[in-house]
């Protein structure tokens, strides 16, 4: 195996594009490592891309936010604006693992990870972020919903990579959030994930909404139902029924240890409604 | 398999060291450095027995690569007493009998500095969050949070 460390995004594009072999793009390594040591791949050439300067920084641009993809969970969560506009995205990575794990891991790490169960993911579909991706034959932006394609595979093609995250700018009355089901207060992984953001009038009426969930279906969703659901009212029980009801038709998950196919559906509306009221206080303020 | 030339700051120091691509940084600690303070538990960043400061925040250091160490700082378990003088954290661990078999200790000792660095006055809760990633299979973790809670105290002063 090789190691490389390039200083700028052309070379590390030119270096997975070039090698014939198994390729790993290391920024927290908290997945990448892991996979390694398990033996689940055994990459010829790793490219680490925290040398990249431009891919560790959180900049402000048009109003919003583009996080590089060396961003770790403790800078997204110590990073007082970002946490303000993005409550939702912020909480949703800071529930990522430990402290340790915190230091290293990253959002784009953890959407290429393509896990269904990811915790950024579902709360990443309802900020309507994008993935800028760099490759051989250019860049080109990805919204995250379509990034995921399966269990542990992404869209992405050989030598291209995550770039950075887009969060866009935030109107007044406007918030988020992202709460989990584990069978724990911490350290584990979601049985379900439900982000919810939501933009409001300075009445109180729901203007848009975008709900995203995880871990109850072979990928993380954005259900457009459960938005549709909540838009045009002032979030009140019926509407906030049917905002479940449409979040559990979109379910389709399997059974395992961590839980049934029932019992995760019937979360999966437990927490659209939980989340929506979450988010919709936030934007009240 | 062609080794990696290192030059990295280690508690102060500055190291140099040849690690294989895919070796760990718990390793090169342990192994190039001789520094076996920090230990392996899980090796997969489950435990935090290989907790370490890197670039001054904690990582597991068995979930970075030795090569990355290149041009950064680290600061491990072997840093954290000044000479003979124990660091409070360490003088507390052993007044409250915080450790029993002692695997768990070099990581939680790192990663409670840590915390107090950042948060001089945590109270209980905080400490139990902070400390998630450190597993103790001995003492139930009480003691653990109580040592912490007295050496913040103490620091305070």
């Amino acid at each position: 195996m090789r190691y490389l460390a390039p200083a700028s995004v052309d070379e590390a594009v030119s270096a997975l594009a070039a090698e014939p072999g198994k390729t790993g793009i290391l920024a927290g390594g908290t997945d990448l490592l892991v996979q390694m040591k398990t033996g689940l791949i055994e990459p010829d050439l790793i490219v680490d891309i925290k040398k990249i300067n431009d891919l560790n920084a959180i900049r402000r641009e048009n109003g919003g936010f583009r996080i590089g993809a060396g961003v770790s969970g403790a800078q997204m969560g110590e990073h007082a604006e970002l946490a303000r506009a993005w409550p939702g995205v912020v909480e949703s990575v800071n529930l990522i693992g430990s402290t340790q794990i915190q230091g290293r891991a990253t959002a784009a790490g953890n959407l290429c990870n393509a896990s269904p169960a990811a915790d950024s993911v579902p709360a990443l579909i309802a900020a309507s972020a994008v993935a800028s991706v760099a490759g051989p034959g250019g860049t080109r932006e990805i919204a995250v919903e379509d990034f995921i394609a399966a269990p542990g595979q992404s869209v992405l093609e050989k030598g291209e990579i995550v770039v950075s995250l887009f969060l866009p700018s935030r109107p007044e009355h406007a918030s988020d959030a992202y709460e989990r089901f584990i069978p724990r207060t911490e350290m584990d992984i979601a049985v379900v994930g439900v982000g919810i953001s939501v933009d409001t009038s300075a009445e109180g009426e729901v203007k848009n909404a975008r709900v995203g969930i995880g871990a109850v279906a072979p990928t993380p969703l954005l259900v457009n139902e459960a938005a549709d659901a909540i838009v045009g009212t002032k979030l009140d029980e019926e509407a906030l029924e049917r905002c479940a009801s449409a979040a559990m038709a979109a379910c389709s998950p399997i059974n395992d240890k961590r839980g049934t196919i029932d019992f995760r559906i019937k979360v999966a509306g437990a927490l659209a409604k939980r989340v929506a009221k979450r988010a919709y206080c936030r934007a009240r303020g | 398999m062609s080794n990696i030339h290192v030059s990295a700051t280690v508690n102060g120091d500055a190291v140099e060291f040849l690690c294989e691509p895919d070796e760990s940084l718990l390793d090169s600690l342990r192994d190039r450095l001789a520094l076996t303070g920090s230990k392996e538990g899980c090796g997969t960043g489950d435990c935090g027995a290989c907790s370490v400061v890197l670039d001054g925040r904690l990582v597991c250091s068995c979930l970075v690569l030795g090569a990355e160490a290149d041009g950064r700082t680290i600061e491990t378990i072997e840093g954290v007493a000044d000479g003979d003088d124990l660091h409070p954290l360490q003088q507390k661990f052993l007044d409250h009998a915080a450790l029993q078999c002692g695997i768990c200790t070099p990581g939680f000792l790192v990663a409670a500095k840590a915390l107090l660095e950042r948060n001089p006055d945590p109270d209980e809760t905080e400490i139990r969050y902070w400390l998630a990633g450190n597993l103790c299979r001995c003492t139930g973790y009480d003691k653990i949070v109580r040592a912490v809670m007295d050496a913040a105290e103490e620091m305070r002063q």
